[in-house]
């Protein structure tokens, strides 16, 4: 800004400045407010003590007395407690498969729309984004009709055989019985995060320079060669995106696992869930929640950071 | 070229097979809404016995008045606060804090529903109890749906203003237009598809919400997913066939409408250019 | 540097105004007069400062310091919206959403006249640049030369006091530029507004321009007429800057009032200016292509004995023909190449110059120019 100060000047600083402040300040306060606080009074509660239906504060006063208690049992348990351990894993272990899944199914699926006649992409998208726009929640429930016994996919599944496969490889405790296993839980997750795949590659393929290809194969490379020496490379940043818009929110699912998974599928976001809905034990869930934050903080970095070069290239 | 060929067919097929898995739950929904049987699993006969079971259903039909609610409200908080977030990282490159702003920003789109539902929820507690309110309800269920539309409301409209040619408002300056008056005249024509997409993505997300939902609602306050939901934890559940195909039936035709108006309009659109430059 | 004008204070006056990104000097210390009326170009590469100027003088950026008074007035602090300029776009940033006679009607609208007068001036406007009967259109509706009139009669409706171009004529393909450059000179000056363009191609400054300013790094390098310009640089880069221009270096033998002598490399030259100099300075000679001829009998002086100043021998390397001109590439004893510029007066000529030809190549005592800098 300039040095002089002048009426003119005043007078612009002012109409920028104010504007300016506003615009950012107002979103910026909300999600300070409602999004970040948030997790400082979760880690707070994480260490109080529960007392009848809610917790207890950190600092007393009685008698003259000021009393700071910290109980830190819910981190040990968590800690020690092989259940917590092995639902943890769980959780990044079926996120990770949901992932792969999305990854192998969705990437020929986003790259073979990209490369469609252009008059058809619009169409493709919009068949694409039509489940998603209808209700998550009733998806997920019609594949419970789906895998049950007598539904159209048991049937198909158990018909052809498959399902002896599926219990040979452990996804499935019993033949016949796909409900409540691992796999209709990788199943229904892997369904309901298709699209989240999907999404970012075509955008990111779809964008891609088709005159790249035409140079490698002027050069002497095979289609094959191409699509893994150019194609993927330059697609890294979508299947970045994708992988991350799947496995992160994967690993705290609760209405999927609820729904169609089963007592060995028991995922994380189902056990802060009962503690605090079914043992009302406000500390425990906290601690499970802080668990899970620090669990996806290196997830959620990488993410971030793509958010940010994909719109600081813009 | 065989190998070109067999790429197409190899892709239609991909592409078909995908599709299919795609919306195989939603036709099989919608086909057993019809189905004379307490199990919406094997198909026994024709009826229309729980579509009429659904006017009649009082639970059913008030979680869906309060998601509308709370969907319009969402839609609307959503689109206004995050047009004001994409144009603070779109206009302003550089401010204090702008790297926790932006991750603030893009956080909800991918943090689990239950950390995001549980912190919100033992903050309002906390609030509670020191000032009085606000009482768990439409309000608190509310905010959660904030939180989550913000995101998506943001990449929307952010993906469109930074597409945008800088020099038309500063054109717009230069002829005499004060800042407001650029945004209104100027800017929001040129994003205003954009803000639609929103409205429509934050409504829709509101509707479906579960997680967020059940942390922040109150007694008295059953949002409609939440209803469904616990219907569906007990098993198969035809009246939740009928609402679903109800839901389904209503959306699609509002897609394909919105899908088939605006690609009319581009065609318009064509045809002037095309005429235009004739003569 | 400054461009001394008559005794009443200058129209539009740049005052030693600095633009500072971060430590680096977009611009750098530049003072301007620029008197009522005139087209003036800020001409340079990409990079050099111009563009940010221009941008200081719109007020979409603010000089970090220095001045800037129109007409006795400071406009140092005032933002775009309240600036009596207006400004053309290199992309036209012609509003897509409004049509023609909208997008004309803008400014004045934002002025709160009323109804009646915007109409009457935008039926002018349209009427200047011919596009009466596009009013209706959109921009997407127009071709690229319509759609730069659209944006012209824009900036011109609110009767601007100064007129920012940038880069006009760039969008466009070279014959179609070469009418418009005409079209625009003839709009601006009958309405007789003063303008200040900004481009990196010469021709356009050349054609279009009653002065012009050369800027390279943040710095004016020579202000002036483009004819001064072209036949007068100041510096070796200006020189080369402008057209084609031959560079040859060597040291000053005489120098007196009227003329000097240098002697270089390949021959010694005599020419028709002197300069303050001292005795064996190194300078160099500007020559421009077109300024040379070329024959084949060693050229004679007045006295009609071969002419010791001024002429080279050497032998023809390369030759490009341009339709109405050849340039010829002649490699002289030193090997340096001279480049020489013949117009094809006649359809054919019998002794017609070819590859590998020995030349003599020749030019007058006003033909060439000694630079120092």
């Amino acid at each position: 800004m300039s040095n002089a100060p002048m009426t003119g000047l005043h007078r612009l600083v002012v109409d920028a400045f104010s504007g300016r402040v506003l615009v950012i300040a107002a979103p910026f306060l909300f999600l300070l407010v409602f999004f970040l606080g948030p997790f400082f009074i979760v880690g707070k509660i994480s260490v109080s003590e529960m007392e009848a239906v809610t917790f207890k504060d950190l600092v007393t006063w009685s008698e003259g007395v000021l009393t700071l208690s910290l109980k830190f049992g819910t981190y040990q348990f968590i800690a020690q407690d092989p259940l917590y351990w092995q639902t943890y894993v769980n959780s990044v272990k079926y996120a990770g498969a949901t992932t792969l899944l999305c990854l192998f199914i969705g990437y020929p699926f986003a790259y073979f729309m990209a490369r469609a006649k252009s008059s058809v992409q619009p169409a493709l998208l919009m068949l694409v984004m039509l489940p998603f726009w209808t209700s998550f929640l009733l998806r997920v429930y019609s594949w419970r009709g789906l895998l049950t016994e007598g539904g159209w996919v048991a049937e198909v599944i158990v018909g052809l055989g498959l399902d002896q496969l599926l219990y040979s490889l452990g996804l499935i405790t019993a033949p016949g019985k796909l409900m409540h296993t691992p796999f209709s839980l990788v199943l229904g997750m892997t369904y309901t995060y298709l699209p989240f795949m999907i999404l970012p590659l075509y955008s990111n393929l779809a964008k891609m320079d088709l005159r790249l290809l035409e140079a490698a194969a002027d050069l002497g490379a095979t289609p094959w060669t191409a699509f893994w020496k150019i194609t993927v490379p330059l697609s890294k940043a979508g299947i970045i995106a994708g992988s991350m818009l799947v496995f992160i929110p994967c690993i705290g699912e609760f209405v999927i696992p609820e729904l169609l998974g089963g007592p060995e599928t028991l995922m994380i976001g189902r056990v802060l869930w009962d503690e605090f809905f079914s043992n009302n034990d406000w500390p425990m869930a906290s601690s499970v929640a802080v668990v899970m934050i620090l669990l996806i903080i290196v997830p959620l970095a990488i993410f971030n950071k793509y958010q940010a070069e994909a719109s600081d290239k813009r | 070229m065989k190998a070109a060929s067999f790429n197409r067919w190899f892709g239609r097929g991909w592409l078909a097979a995908g599709f299919v898995f795609l919306y195989l739950p939603i036709v099989a929904l919608i086909i057993f809404s019809f189905n004379d049987s307490p199990i919406p699993n094997v198909w026994r006969g024709f009826t229309l016995k729980w579509y009429e079971a659904l006017i009649r259903d009082q639970e059913m039909l008030s979680g869906l008045w309060l998601s509308l609610q709370i969907a319009l409200l969402t839609a609307c908080g959503s689109v206004v606060l995050g047009t004001l977030a994409a144009f603070a990282l779109v206009k302003y490159k550089r401010f204090k804090g702008r790297t926790l702003f932006s991750g603030m920003v893009s956080a909800p789109l991918v943090m689990p529903e239950v950390v995001v539902g549980l912190s919100l929820l033992l903050m309002l507690v906390s609030v509670q109890r020191a000032l009085g309110f606000p009482e768990r309800g439409l309000f608190t269920i509310w905010l959660g749906h904030l939180l989550l539309g913000m995101a998506y409301a943001t990449v929307v409209v952010q993906a469109r203003l930074q597409d945008l040619n800088p020099q038309l408002e500063e054109a717009a300056m230069d002829l005499g237009a004060k800042p407001h008056q650029v945004f209104w005249l100027v800017t929001l024509p040129m994003i205003g598809q954009s803000l639609i997409s929103a409205w429509l993505l934050t409504f829709t997300l509101s509707l479906d919400d579960v997680v967020l939902s059940a942390f922040l609602s109150g007694p008295g306050s059953t949002t409609m997913p939440l209803v469904i939901f616990s219907r569906a934890r007990l098993g198969l559940n035809p009246s939740v066939n009928a609402i679903a195909t109800v839901i389904v039936i209503v959306v699609a035709v509002g897609v394909v409408l919105a899908s088939y108006l605006i690609a009319r309009a581009e065609r318009r659109r064509q045809q002037e250019m095309a005429s235009a430059t004739r003569a | 540097m400054n461009v001394v004008s008559t005794e009443k204070p200058a129209f539009l006056q740049i005052q030693d105004v600095v633009k500072d990104f971060d430590g680096f000097k977009a611009v750098n210390h530049v003072s301007l007069d620029i008197a009522k009326g005139e087209i003036f170009a800020l001409l340079g590469s990409s990079g050099c400062g111009k563009s940010t100027l221009l941008r200081m003088l719109a007020g979409f950026e603010l000089p970090t310091s220095g001045r800037i008074v129109l007409e006795g007035e400071d406009l140092s602090g005032l933002p775009p919206y309240r600036r009596p300029m207006n400004m053309m776009f290199q992309s036209y940033a012609l509003f897509p959403h409004l049509t023609v006679w909208e997008n004309i009607a803008f400014g004045l609208k934002r002025e709160g006249l009323p109804a009646a007068q915007v109409s009457e001036r935008v039926e002018s406007m349209l009427k200047l640049v011919q596009l009466s009967q596009f009013a209706k259109r959109k921009p997407h509706q127009l071709s690229g030369g319509q759609q730069q009139r659209v944006a012209l009669a824009r900036s011109l409706a609110k009767q601007p006091r100064l007129l920012l171009l940038d880069e006009p004529l760039g969008a466009l393909d070279k014959k179609l530029r070469e009418q418009t450059q005409i079209e625009l000179v003839n709009i601006i000056e009958s309405v007789g507004v003063t303008c200040v363009m900004v481009t990196h191609d010469q021709e356009e400054a050349m054609t279009m321009a009653s002065r012009i300013a050369i800027m390279s790094e943040g710095r004016f390098l020579q202000v002036g007429a483009p004819g001064d310009l072209y036949e007068t640089p100041a510096t070796r880069f200006v020189a080369d800057f402008i057209g084609n221009v031959n560079l040859m270096d060597g040291t000053l033998d005489e120098d007196e009032a009227d003329h000097c002598v240098v002697g270089s490399a390949d021959c010694r030259h005599y020419v028709g200016h002197g300069i303050t100099g001292t005795q064996n300075m190194a300078v160099t000679v500007a020559l421009r292509p077109e300024k040379i001829h070329l024959s084949r009998n060693r050229p004679l002086g007045h006295d009609g004995q071969p002419d010791p100043y001024n002429t080279a021998q050497g032998t023809i390397k390369e030759m490009s023909y341009f339709g109405s001109y050849t340039v010829f590439h002649v490699q002289l004893g030193s090997g340096a190449m001279l480049k020489v510029s013949m117009t094809n007066t006649q359809r054919h000529r019998d002794d017609e110059f070819t590859w590998g030809d020995t030349v003599w190549a020749h030019w007058s005592r006003s033909a060439h120019v000694v630079l120092t800098q």
